[in-house]
């Protein structure tokens, strides 16, 4: 299995063979939705069917922006916007509580932390629909049903487990004794920690952030029961804007996919070395 | 110390988790209905589980989810495992191969559920279409309209959704194994298939079991897509636990009901997140005595 091992040509065409299909099975159907976003309801429509696009058109995405005359735009704009203020603002907030956690279970013994731990590990098992139904309830009593504030506060418990969980794997990395040398030297525990362990663990809690953020950016169980209108809809609650009883509107709403992906898909590849490194070594060690 | 760094966690937990919790685990016991609120104080006892028992919808939804949960699980492990063992053997633009993989991760759940829903329809969708033009069929064949195909779509696009996961947590540890065991197993005669069962194999299973405890914190994130590409139809053969649940707390308004449902759902995830992450803590041991 390792890489020294000598492959015959036949061998090493077949590996070669099977990533390919592999890798167009993982970006085909995606590419798909994508491509639609371009083109013109006809050819979506048409039989048989168009592959190559023929015709490359804006006017889906002019649509969902109200620039088109053909047809009323709806609130993306504020979708969008919406998206991006709770997942920023509930990502920062779960990371800085998140790695107060991690950093307490890395560093300290105390009485009754295995069963915290695993108190908040199974905090995050009980499925979004699960809690929906009561969290509708509770919302609408407190009154932050349909805002902003709402939604936040739901992400962060969504995403403060998980945050814990990868700071918890990398603070247990960093060797304490450099924390204890720069104490020696006349840092308190706040300057040590802030100059010597934070930078240290700057990787893992950019990972921590991109699966928050990414996680409250997908959500939709949750965010379609707590919201209502476009006081606080997010996108993927927005797409749904595109589903009539029978029918979808397939280029309208691949349009509005693609204005999902970018961010999360920017985001990703920025830092995918990140990620991949924040998921197997937080989780792991 | 350690309690006040934990204070704000621990907070957020009780308000938005355990809270809610009590709340609808009193609701369970009473016939609270939507549309009347006053009913969320009507006590009836323990008739939304007894009605819970005798519901066979409730019960083949529960083993479908069961089932569902099981199959994709372990496929997408098994797929995730070939997609690293092939990586891990291309050496050149290995790194551009990992980026690709990594597409699928980045679809929200409900994109996928539209996505699929798209491609898998039967008068526009491509997968008809090729069907189509390579001459293959002559009749549109119902992807999501007939129930047993509706339920082959629905774990395609799941698996589609999660197998980089597993790869992607594989392929880190295929690149982390050590070296010298497997040259000196070759040196002893081993041949390949031997090696992979007794050292890479091993191995991996931290990896595996990492894998499965993060994806099954996670199952119920095929709720999102089911909702979209069949909301449990043709006729009830796809309906999982959650999809039930949400239609008869918001459609049907029986809260009550709904939160009956939802103490058992939570019961099955916390069922496959206890057996996983016991198995991950042996596996961490493994790994803190292996190194």
């Amino acid at each position: 299995m390792s890489r020294l091992s000598i492959e015959k040509p036949w061998q090493r065409w077949l590996i070669r063979f099977g990533v390919f299909v592999a890798m167009v099975i993982l970006t085909v159907p995606g590419l798909w939705v994508v491509l639609t976003a371009f083109r013109p309801n006809i050819e979506v429509l048409a039989r048989p069917a168009v592959w190559i696009p023929q015709q490359w058109t804006l006017d889906n995405f002019a649509r969902l922006f109200g620039l088109s005359d053909v047809q009323q735009g709806l609130p993306v704009a504020q979708y969008f916007i919406n998206s991006l203020v709770i997942s920023l603002t509930s990502t920062m907030i779960a990371v800085v509580i998140g790695m107060a956690g991690g950093y307490a279970f890395a560093r300290y013994r105390f009485r009754g932390k295995a069963t915290l731990f695993l108190a908040f590990m199974l905090s995050r098992t009980v499925p979004g629909v699960a809690l929906s139904l009561p969290l509708f309830i509770i919302w609408a009593r407190l009154g932050i049903i349909d805002t902003s504030f709402g939604l936040i506060v739901v992400y962060l418990a969504v995403n403060i487990p998980f945050t814990i969980w990868l700071t918890d794997g990398f603070f247990r990395q960093i060797p304490v004794d450099l924390s204890e040398a720069a104490q020696i030297d006349g840092c308190t525990a706040w300057q040590a920690f802030w100059k010597i362990e934070f930078p240290l663990a700057r990787s893992g809690l950019a990972s921590a952030a991109i699966f928050a953020f990414l996680t409250s950016w997908n959500e939709y169980a949750l965010a379609s029961q707590l919201t209502r209108t476009t006081a606080s809809k997010t996108m993927p609650v927005g797409l749904m804007d595109f589903t009539a009883q029978f029918t979808v509107d397939w280029t309208g709403m691949s349009a509005m996919a693609v204005l999902i992906i970018i961010p999360a898909l920017v985001l990703t590849f920025i830092v995918q070395k990140h990620l991949i490194s924040g998921l197997t070594f937080g989780g792991v060690k | 110390m350690p309690y006040l760094l934990l204070l704000p966690a621990i907070i957020v937990i009780l308000a938005v988790v355990l809270v809610p919790l009590l709340v609808s685990f009193w609701t369970s016991f009473t016939s609270y209905n939507l549309t009347k609120p006053a009913t969320l104080f009507n006590f009836v006892g323990l008739r939304n589980y007894q009605r819970l028992m005798g519901n066979e919808d409730f019960w083949w939804a529960f083993g479908r989810t069961f089932i569902f949960v099981t199959i994709t699980l372990n496929l997408e492990m098994l797929l995730g495992l070939g997609l690293a063992l092939l990586i891990n053997k291309i050496t050149w633009g290995q790194r551009t191969l990992r980026t690709i993989m990594m597409f699928p991760m980045m679809f929200s759940p409900i994109l996928v559920g539209f996505q699929f829903k798209y491609i898998f329809n039967d008068s526009i969708g491509l997968v008809n279409n090729a069907l189509f033009d390579l001459g293959l069929i002559t009749q549109p064949i119902p992807w999501l309209v007939d129930g047993t195909l509706a339920n082959f779509s629905i774990i395609f696009a799941e698996i589609w959704m999660s197998t980089s996961i597993f790869a992607i947590l594989l392929l880190a540890g295929l690149m982390a194994l050590p070296k010298d065991p497997i040259e000196a197993a070759k040196v002893d005669g081993c041949n390949p298939l031997q090696v992979f069962q007794h050292i890479t194999l091993p191995f991996l299973m931290p990896f595996v079991y990492i894998a499965m405890t993060i994806r099954s914190l996670d199952v119920a994130r095929a709720y999102d897509m089911v909702r979209i590409m069949t909301n449990g139809g043709p006729a009830g053969r796809t309906e999982l636990i959650w999809t039930l649940m949400t239609r008869t707390g918001y459609q049907n308004s029986q809260m009550g009901m709904a939160n009956a449902m939802g103490y058992v759902s939570i019961l099955l995830s916390i069922f496959f997140t206890v057996f996983f992450f016991r198995k991950l803590t042996a596996a961490r041991t493994f790994m803190g005595g292996a190194q």
